[in-house]
């Protein structure tokens, strides 16, 4: 067990823990932020994707050592006072999901794909959203969604 | 029609699933007017009252329709939302028949202690047959209500009528009471009797329209509550001992190593054997500290031999018979003979099986991503020994369930846990035992023999269906004489011995490989006649409604007639499942030199009769067409001799974006039918469109499911 530091949701935590424990477990379990999901174990899926310091990492295979120090964000954080992120609000205009099992992990993967490319082309949002599954089929209006927020996100939306 | 321009805006507050304890429920109960339903002790579904039923006094009745003193409508449903979208439908039916805004229906959907007994989401049942019912209570209570009205207002009920939830007389505008109003303080029952009426498709303005859904805004904000986020204080995670194999039996188990590390329980209950702790992780940790031996599995099966396995071992079955198939072959001027297979296919839902259980004073809950929730309470009350009403399933969201979550031995294993702990326990299974103990979709044979007379009509079919049951084999084109034997199917009447590991219903269940064999086939015999696969279709079809959607998906997707191969890469299939008609249209690409695959562009035309929801009608065809992709190029469970080797998606592919062509869904306008399946008859045609679409591409057959690479040019070199 080890004292650890970092950013999560804009909020400094402090918390005592085994930083050989995965940040998926000790989000869900210690820190009950149940957006994240399981849905691999092995950074196949992209269900538990996060962002740590602007980067989409999977959470189900980064260990607590390799949070210390730095900023993270959860689906959870996306929406700020009560108003949702622009890509959250793309997903819901274009029904970028069925089940909802891959959508966090979905809109943390598009959200980090904005950040770095702010106008991706439709081969780019494919090849970037490629390592995330989604088992219902919500991909057509995924695609739709990314394009629609980035499109938001030019025209000022924050 | 114009879907996009259909949405309406998400009004402040949307949605949100309601949950209620049944305290909550007997408040909400205790006052307004309630419709009562009876459940058919057959059927196993909320139904409307059969006239003699009435006078049964043991029948369970059970609410089913809420209106409360502001207003609210509260649906109460044994169904359960994986994605599919009825949470939204479902309150569109209700509201219509109500005259009520959509905004104030309230929806809890399966729990047993307050919906109605339900036999399970599946089948695309939920609209097509439950839809009638749930129509009814809420054109019941409209009755009640306006009859309440007439009295209060002192007018005659013709001359009243209902817009947002307020009776107001025609003829005195000043003269209106609201539902919540009539209402308060009372509590009225009234029995659903099978004699309401329902509106008619003119007089609808909820039915029909898109409607926002009401899981968005949860979703969107990882709000939404799955089995597995559900965490009552002080609960464990357990992480269940594994056999390596099907057929393989424990032998012995030293779970010391385990129980030293601290946080952690072991529970040794017969064959169960759990390691828990608060935190997932570490008792996965602690699981592989347990050192178990088992015996091997007896199974000699694997991927490569089991269709000769399934020949053999299948059941017999009984040929339905037209005409007579022997004289139809005299007539033939060309026979064409083949045999088609298809693969194991796994759900493989990004939510894998997970259930929570906690007992309080005698009484167990479950929260459990299931489709099955009622047949869930009866499994667990007879693993517990405990009388039913000691058992409450209650469902939240399902991360998708396509069949394979009406199998929920996860809640009967949180459940066992939570009696032997005392705590309660939270069961989430690894991808590896979803890919286990998965209710796979059966492998099956299809051996068919067909003729074309001179004039190119089909004179003969005879089928045998081996392994993929019935659904999606019966013939709609116009052959007097054919046969079909089925032996065997995903639904039990299965030897023992047949599957290696256990089958169940996977989306449109036996459909796909029924759908795949039979258009592969007919395609086949319209290449001999060298005739354009879709003229040779209308040639041997008279069915006007699959005429009209067949000509539906040819208008939209451009095509023009040519026999195949015609080099350009078409393809079309048509098939009929839960009511609705379906014809498919594809285009692909095939890498000569590799063998891959890639589909274009897909057209999807549907008669669903009336829709109730076209947006999200729309969505489960495009859901269906990308996840049909899946068991048409890639996915095929393998395994040797009880070993199920995949393990997780790195082996096992599902459909990613790169895969996903254009799609294009068209629904037809179909006033006069009532509303039929919608969450499955657009899957089935994917693997012969593909199949047939790749025909015509390269001018080769593939027979078999999926059409990997290696497939297709091993069809190539013929």
């Amino acid at each position: 067990m080890k004292p650890l530091s970092f950013s999560l949701n804009g909020v400094q935590r402090n918390i005592t823990v085994d930083d050989t424990r995965m940040l998926l477990w000790v989000l869900r379990d210690d820190l009950g932020l149940t957006g994240t999901k399981f849905g691999c174990g092995e950074s196949i899926c992209g269900a538990c994707t996060v962002l740590i310091n602007n980067e989409a990492v999977r959470a189900c295979t980064t260990p607590m050592s390799a949070v210390a120090g730095k900023r993270v964000v959860t689906i959870e954080g996306l929406a700020h006072d009560a108003r949702l992120h622009p890509v959250q609000e793309a997903f819901v205009k274009h029904l970028g999901f069925q089940c909802g099992y891959c959508t966090s992990g979905m809109i943390m993967g598009a959200h980090a794909l904005l950040l770095k490319n702010a106008k991706p082309t439709r081969a780019q949002i494919v090849e970037e959203m490629e390592p995330h599954l989604c088992r219902c089929g919500a991909h057509v209006r995924i695609v739709q969604a990314i394009e629609s927020a980035s499109a938001a996100i030019a025209g000022g939306a924050r | 029609m114009n879907r996009e321009n259909d949405i309406v805006e998400l009004p402040e507050g949307w949605g949100f699933v309601k949950t209620l304890d049944r305290r909550d429920f007997l408040k909400l109960t205790s006052s307004g007017l309630l419709v009562l339903c009876v459940i058919d002790p057959l059927l196993g579904t909320a139904g409307a009252m059969p006239a003699e039923a009435a006078q049964r006094a043991a029948l369970d009745f059970n609410a089913f329709l809420h209106i409360g003193a502001d207003g609210r409508v509260t649906c109460l449903v044994g169904k359960v939302e994986m994605g599919q979208g009825i949470m939204t439908a479902l309150p569109q039916l209700a509201a219509e028949e109500l005259d009520v805004p959509l905004s104030s229906v309230d929806i809890v959907m399966g729990d047993t202690d307050l919906c109605p007994t339900d036999s399970g989401t599946y089948g695309s049942l939920s609209v097509r047959v439950f839809g009638p019912t749930l129509r009814a209570a809420a054109a019941e209570a409209r009755t009640v209500l306006v009859q309440m009205a007439a009295e209060r207002l002192q007018r005659p009920v013709a001359d009243l009528d209902v817009r947002d939830g307020v009776v107001v007389s025609k003829t005195d505008r000043a003269k209106h009471v609201s539902y919540g109003e009539l209402t308060a303080g009372k509590r009225i029952e009234r029995r659903l009797d099978g004699q309401a009426v329902l509106k008619q498709v003119g007089a609808f303005t909820i039915m029909g329209k898109s409607a926002p859904r009401r899981d968005a805004l949860e979703k969107v904000t990882g709000k939404a509550k799955f089995a597995g986020d559900i965490a009552p204080s002080g609960a464990l995670h357990a992480r269940i001992l594994r056999p390596p194999a099907h057929g393989a039996t424990l032998v012995r188990a030293d779970t010391s190593a385990a129980e030293a590390v601290p946080g952690v329980r072991v529970v040794r209950d017969g064959d169960l054997i759990a390691v828990l702790h608060a935190h997932r992780d570490e008792a996965t940790r602690a699981l592989a500290l347990v050192k178990a031996t088992w015996s091997p599995s007896p199974s000699t099966l694997n991927n490569e031999n089991i269709f000769e396995h399934l020949q053999k071992v299948a059941p017999e079955g009984r040929p339905t018979v037209k005409g007579n198939v022997a004289d139809g072959e005299k007539s033939a001027a060309q026979v064409v003979e083949q045999t088609y297979l298809k693969g194991y296919v796994a759900h493989a839902a990004m939510e894998t099986h997970s259930a929570v259980a906690a007992v309080e004073n005698g009484k167990v809950t479950v929260w459990a991503g299931t489709q099955t929730p009622f047949p869930l309470k009866t499994q667990v009350a007879r693993a517990l020994n405990l009388a039913p009403e000691k058992v409450r399933v209650i469902t939240p969201y399902i991360g998708g369930g396509f069949g394979g979550k009406s199998a929920s031995m996860q809640g009967i294993e949180a459940a066992r846990l939570a009696m032997a702990t005392g705590k309660p326990v939270r069961v989430v299974w690894g991808r590896e035992e979803e890919f286990f103990f998965d209710t796979f979709d059966p492998a099956a044979v299809f051996k068919i023999r067909a003729g074309l007379d001179a004039a190119k009509k089909i004179v003969f079919w005879d089928n045998t269906v081996i392994g993929a049951g019935a659904r999606g084999s019966a013939v709609f084109y116009d052959i007097p004489n054919h046969s079909t034997t089925v032996r065997g199917g995903w639904g039990g009447g299965n030897p023992s011995d047949m599957h290696p590991f256990g089958v169940g219903p996977w989306r449109a269940p036996g459909a796909n490989a029924n759908v795949f064999a039979r258009e592969s086939h007919i395609d086949v015999m319209a290449a001999k006649a060298g005739m354009d696969p879709v003229e040779f279709r209308m040639r041997n079809l008279t069915d006007a409604r699959m005429r009209r959607v067949l000509q539906a998906a040819a208008s939209k997707f451009g095509w023009s007639p040519k026999p195949a191969p015609s080099g350009r890469g078409f393809g079309v299939a048509c098939g009929d499942d839960a009511g609705t008609y379906v014809a498919t249209m594809a285009e692909v690409k095939v890498d000569k030199s590799t063998g891959k695959v890639q589909v274009v562009r897909v057209v999807c035309a549907q008669d669903m009769g009336i829709v109730v929801n076209p947006e999200g009608a729309a969505q489960q065809m495009e859901g269906c067409i990308t996840m049909g992709l899946g068991y048409t190029l890639a996915e095929e469970v393998r395994f040797k001799d009880g070993v199920v080797l995949d393990k997780n998606f790195d082996t096992y592919e599902i459909p990613r974006f790169s895969a996903v062509p254009r799609i294009e869904t068209v629904i037809l306008d179909s006033p006069d039918l009532a509303p039929q399946g919608g969450g499955e008859p657009a899957i089935i045609t994917t693997g012969a469109v593909v199949a047939n679409a790749v025909f015509d591409a390269v001018g080769a057959r593939v027979v078999q499911l999926p059409m990997t690479p290696a497939r297709v040019k091993g069809a190539m070199k013929g």
